[in-house]
């Protein structure tokens, strides 16, 4: 095992399922000869040549719409797109088309499609390059979903992806991609998709988060540890589909739930958690759940993203919310 | 340097005569031709029938384009991909949809267009241009993987003006996709005509900024628009790329069994696309030549209205499907609440 960052082991992740299977290949822009903007396809043109990592033309919807057609034609493309912002311009490809391939067809056609993101702020970006988008994907049956917190779950997530025969979007966290490293497995592995992980255990609240704000819910949880309140956080690590029996078991051992993303809270992934806990555990709640997210505005410009992006304290004033009703 | 001929190819003039060199085609392919196209027209006016009747949904006609649909798909070989459109069905009988399938897509039964196993024809697409894309990424991968087949995909004058389109022509262009660019210019997006879709004054010249070949040809020509085809698709086969083909034709009908065509369209307008009509052309041809009678005519006009019948009674007697049938195509896997959704759905049924 060796340490490594997030964007380390999505590059060996890439780099083993292309080893190990003809069929894979990376295409996006800048992902062959520059090895991707962020690196995370560094070498892989030179070990598996340009028509395996593939510069393409400067097109989101013209990369999804032709890697559909590579996936049903027996292929298995691995999309990047350079910010997830930018997947705007490719979602008739992925909402209207990758989603429906299967269904439309009764499984004549198959769309084993991964498109990979590097979403979310906090570091200094432009315009539309902060943007988090798990909510109109969790509105998309038939699209997949996942997006990893740690550097193992990167590489595990991934490959699990390249495995599925379904079209699964892999968002990664761009301020996780080098904030640090940890021991991952060198040997092929996948993380089951579909499965929460217990990133913290507690008793007296559940936070649940997932991607770039695990931190930020594990960071609250040991502040409020330090007031003697045990918080369990799961890190759902998998939005759509979604592993609802997980969140339900947390909640009807604490109680208390308390939602954290990054994203715009109206109409978000945690209105969806809190509408299930609501639905199905409501004798379990010893107060409402509460979610802890980016305001309903778009992403401002970065000088000020701090005051848009949740924060620890922002997280522990909702726990002291919620133990307090 | 990239050709672009805009001369618009013909074959066959509308009263059947000989104009351009005849391609290698034998009597019976000619008249094999002949036939799918009328089966078509026979299934098309059938289906616009049921529709008025209320027996079925809402239906495409694709009278008037049978010669720019079969001709193409007569050049491709069985294993080749056909990406159809609604209004594609010439086509896709051409390229071995059975009948009863086609009948089964106005019917919304879920197997309406789909291909059965073997059959080389991809989802109907009814997002305009979206399918092109997809197109151009199947034939890549086919180049990718050093096969030497060519693909085809059919679209309408209007889905020029998609951003799919100039997406799938780039990429096709710059990876040197095996693929025909098939467009039907049949004049109209629904009411929208040619001339309000683009400046350009054929569509076919758009290749040129792709950086491939592209040719006008007379799309109510089924010999012309054979022969453009199989060129275009041997220059695919040999790793030459992409090619561009404006087939010129005449939307005879309404554009879907929703829409009024006397709102837009002049009735002289009709008269002419009568007198150019790709069938009448064709037998015109075929008499000529003493390859086709009177006695051959009747007879075809009743095996077709007589397997347009059949389709239609195998449609209407095949099993209906549930909503929980189809679940589980959301996913390879249903996911636990997918799976208790069905239950709640099955549930309703009486």
């Amino acid at each position: 095992m060796a340490r490594m960052t997030m964007i380390q082991a999505i590059n060996q992740a890439l780099a083993q399922a292309m080893e190990a299977d003809d069929r894979v290949l990376v295409m996006g822009e800048d992902v062959g000869r520059n090895g991707g903007v962020f690196r995370a396809t560094d070498k892989l043109y030179d070990r598996f040549g340009p028509e395996r990592a593939i510069d393409t033309p400067l097109a989101e919807g013209g990369i999804v719409g032709t890697a559909i057609g590579m996936a049903v034609y027996g292929l298995r493309p691995v999309a990047e797109i350079q910010f997830m912002g930018f997947t705007y311009q490719a979602f008739s490809q992925l909402v209207a088309q990758a989603a429906r391939i299967r269904y439309r067809s009764l499984g004549q056609y198959t769309c084993p499609l991964v498109v990979r993101a590097p979403y979310g702020g906090g570091v200094r970006a432009l315009e539309l390059h902060s943007d988090t988008l798990e909510a109109r994907v969790l509105h998309t049956p038939g699209l997949k979903f996942v997006t990893p917190a740690t550097p193992r779950d990167a590489k595990g997530l991934l490959l699990a992806a390249i495995d599925d025969p379904d079209p699964v979007i892999v968002a990664e966290p761009l301020r996780l991609y080098r904030s640090h490293r940890e021991e991952v497995p060198e040997e092929r592995y996948t993380v089951p998709i579909g499965k929460a992980r217990l990133a913290r255990e507690g008793s007296d609240v559940t936070l649940v988060a997932w991607g770039s704000q695990v931190p930020t819910a594990l960071e609250a949880a040991e502040a409020a540890e330090a007031d003697g309140v045990s918080v369990e956080v799961i890190d759902l690590r998998t939005i759509v589909p979604m592993d609802q029996e997980a969140i339900l078991a947390s909640v009807r051992k604490t109680h208390r739930v308390v939602i954290v993303q990054e994203a715009p809270v109206i109409g978000g992934v945690g209105a969806e958690i809190a509408a299930l806990v609501s639905e199905r555990a409501i004798l379990s709640l010893e107060a409402p759940p509460l979610r802890v997210g980016g305001y309903d505005m778009p992403y401002p410009p970065s000088a000020i993203e701090e005051q848009y992006l949740p924060s620890p304290e922002r997280v522990r004033q909702a726990i002291d919310r919620v133990l307090a009703f | 340097m990239i050709r672009v001929d805009v001369s618009r190819r013909q074959i066959l003039a509308p009263d059947g005569k000989l104009v351009g060199e005849m391609p290698a085609l034998g009597p019976d392919t000619l008249r094999d031709m002949y036939r799918i196209m009328v089966l078509a027209r026979t299934f098309d006016q059938r289906a616009l029938n049921l529709q008025r009747q209320g027996r079925i949904g809402t239906f495409a006609p694709a009278a008037g384009q049978e010669a720019s649909q079969v001709g193409a798909v007569f050049a491709m070989r069985r294993d080749e991909w056909l990406f159809p459109t609604y209004r594609s069905h010439p086509a896709m009988l051409a390229h071995g949809m059975p009948l009863d399938r086609l009948f089964l897509y106005p019917m919304a039964h879920p197997l309406g267009g789909v291909a059965p196993p073997g059959v080389a024809i991809y989802s109907v697409a009814i997002s305009i241009a979206a399918h092109l894309p997809h197109a151009a990424g199947a034939a890549w991968a086919s180049r990718i993987r050093r096969e030497s087949k060519g693909f085809v995909a059919l679209f309408g004058d209007g889905a020029t003006s998609e951003g799919d389109f100039h997406e799938a022509m780039n990429f096709a262009g710059v990876f040197r996709a095996p693929l025909v660019f098939l467009c039907e210019n049949n004049g109209w997006a629904i009411s929208v005509p040619r001339e309000h879709q683009t400046a350009s004054e054929t569509i076919a010249q758009k290749a040129v900024a792709y950086g491939f070949g592209g040719e006008v040809v007379d799309g109510n020509d089924v010999l012309a628009v054979y022969q453009a085809t199989s060129e275009a698709l041997e220059r695919a086969r040999a790793g030459e790329g992409p090619t561009l083909i404006e087939a010129q034709t005449y939307r005879l009908g309404p554009h879907t069994t929703a829409d009024d065509p006397t709102r837009y369209r002049k009735p002289e307008e009709l008269t002419e696309a009568e007198r150019i009509d790709p069938i009448l052309r064709l037998r015109l041809f075929l008499e000529g030549r003493d390859l086709w009678s009177e006695k051959e005519e009747a007879a075809l006009r009743a095996e077709a209205q007589e397997s347009v019948r059949a389709a239609y009674q195998k449609a209407q007697e095949t099993p209906p499907m549930a909503l929980g049938d189809l679940v589980p195509y959301v996913y390879a896997e249903v996911p636990p609440y997918l799976a208790a959704e069905r239950e709640e759905m099955n549930g309703w049924r009486v």
